[in-house]
């Protein structure tokens, strides 16, 4: 019994982070263009997706990938109460990728009159931040990746980057229509991987009783089999955990992976 | 394999002087409906001949505008609003499409008309086949109508289909 109980709890502080109160998310005003323009993003921390309630999103790293390969900076920068804003004029035929890949090292501890203190940040300042008699000391490398996809035209391949939780889509991500199933792969570092949580949630859930989220989890070819029924902006959340950290200061790493996928109607 | 050929020849070879004899002809009659609205904008058009399972195998038509505006908007910004066309096709094109984009219509009844062996339908492997007709229009809607026909035409025949919001009757005279 006591057995069991250690693993229950176990179990659930593993599900902490999956069931966060606040997903965060950078949402376009446009996924699929015909002509050189302007697309303008939202980024934000918030309750539900894309729901501008709680805080802005900081989007410093954050990469603009060209087809050619070739980077663009973000402008009309403005970090609200709520959101950030950013524009970016899209102008070479393909697909472009706008990610913001993050990564550290989480600590979290009481200190010696029981209070919980957390710490986020590299290895060298968390190892200075946390005091030697901190209690219950519990720390993890974190490495996370938002994404979305904007095309002018027709998409171009996409290549992942190998480096921490990553999607490959059987169909382009800027050519999802409701009905067609789409096979997701999900990559960490490069390699298909089973066991990976995904959840799918269709934005707007304000307008509706039920938020409908669909959850996943990879089979042992790192697949998942996924069919829109509904047009819309959904949001995509991608979680997993292995014990490959890149310091040994952690005993684990958390991974999290993003993306906003606009499904069109037929 | 080797068979086969010789036993698809008289085919191929009565096929070949049928066509010298008369060309095939696709006559469709696209009806723009008249949409009383405050402000009104002639619909974005494409017309294509699309296979079963709904890849394009001619493009016929694509009405949009092709001037630059003031502000230096394209009249390409829009026509991804012609969404299965440009998924499914427009963005693959270099446009405008010779022989294929043209200016928009205003509402009435549309007629075109295409030969077989020239430009744009070209030769049509023999087939089922859909004519689809995608009308998008500025602060209105989208509306997706098709028309099934076989090819080659064996006698002359119609077929038609009718949208509900954005097009009209469309109408297909095929003549062998």
């Amino acid at each position: 019994m006591k057995k069991m109980l250690a693993l229950v709890s176990l179990a659930l502080g593993m599900s902490a982070p999956g069931a966060q109160a606040h997903g965060f998310w950078i949402m376009p005003s446009s996924t699929v263009l015909s002509a050189t323009q302007f697309v303008t993003f939202d980024a934000a921390t918030s309750t539900e997706p894309f729901q501008i309630d709680h805080r802005p999103l900081a989007i410093d790293g954050l990469v603009i990938l060209a087809p050619d390969g070739s980077q663009m900076t973000p402008v009309n920068v403005l970090k609200g109460e709520l959101r950030t804003v950013f524009d970016a004029k899209f102008d070479k035929k393909g697909t472009y990728r706008v990610e913001l890949v993050r990564s550290g090292f989480r600590a979290s501890w009481k200190d010696s009159d029981n209070k919980p203190k957390r710490f986020m940040g590299t290895a060298e300042a968390l190892a200075k931040e946390v005091p030697a008699d901190a209690k219950d000391l519990n720390i993890s490398e974190t490495e996370s990746r938002l994404e979305n996809y904007i095309t002018l035209g027709k998409p171009s391949a996409l290549k992942p980057s190998n480096k921490g939780l990553e999607l490959v889509a059987s169909t382009h991500p800027n050519d999802l229509v409701t009905g067609e199933p789409v096979e997701l792969t999900f990559l960490v570092d490069g390699k298909p991987t089973a066991d990976v949580e995904v959840a799918i949630v269709r934005g707007q859930i304000r307008y509706r009783n039920n938020p409908e989220e669909q959850s996943y989890k990879t089979d042992k070819n790192g697949k998942i089999k996924v069919t829109f029924d509904q047009a819309g902006m959904y949001w995509l959340d991608a979680d997993f955990k292995d014990g490959h950290v890149s310091n040994k200061i952690a005993k684990e790493r958390t991974l999290s992976y993003v993306l906003t996928l606009e499904v069109l109607p037929q | 394999m080797r068979k086969w050929v010789p036993a698809l020849i008289p085919a191929l070879v009565a096929g070949l002087f049928n066509n010298q004899a008369n060309a095939g002809e696709i006559n469709i009659k696209a009806t723009i409906p008249q949409i009383n609205t405050a402000e009104y904008h002639r619909p974005y058009v494409a017309i294509w001949i699309e296979k079963p399972d709904q890849s394009v195998e001619k493009n016929l038509a694509a009405w949009y505008s092709q001037k630059k505006a003031a502000n230096g908007d394209e009249g390409n910004k829009w026509l991804k609003d012609l969404r299965q066309w440009w998924r499914k096709s427009g963005r693959e094109q270099s446009l405008p499409i010779d022989g294929v984009s043209g200016a928009t219509r205003p509402v009435g009844e549309q007629s075109l008309t295409f030969t077989e062996g020239k430009a744009p339908l070209g030769t049509l492997p023999p087939g089922q086949y859909n004519i689809a007709v995608e009308a998008a229009r500025e602060k209105g809607g989208r509306e997706i109508v098709r028309v099934p026909f076989t090819w080659p035409v064996q006698k002359a025949e119609q077929v038609k289909a009718a949208g509900q919001q954005e097009l009209g009757d469309i109408i297909i005279d095929l003549k062998p």
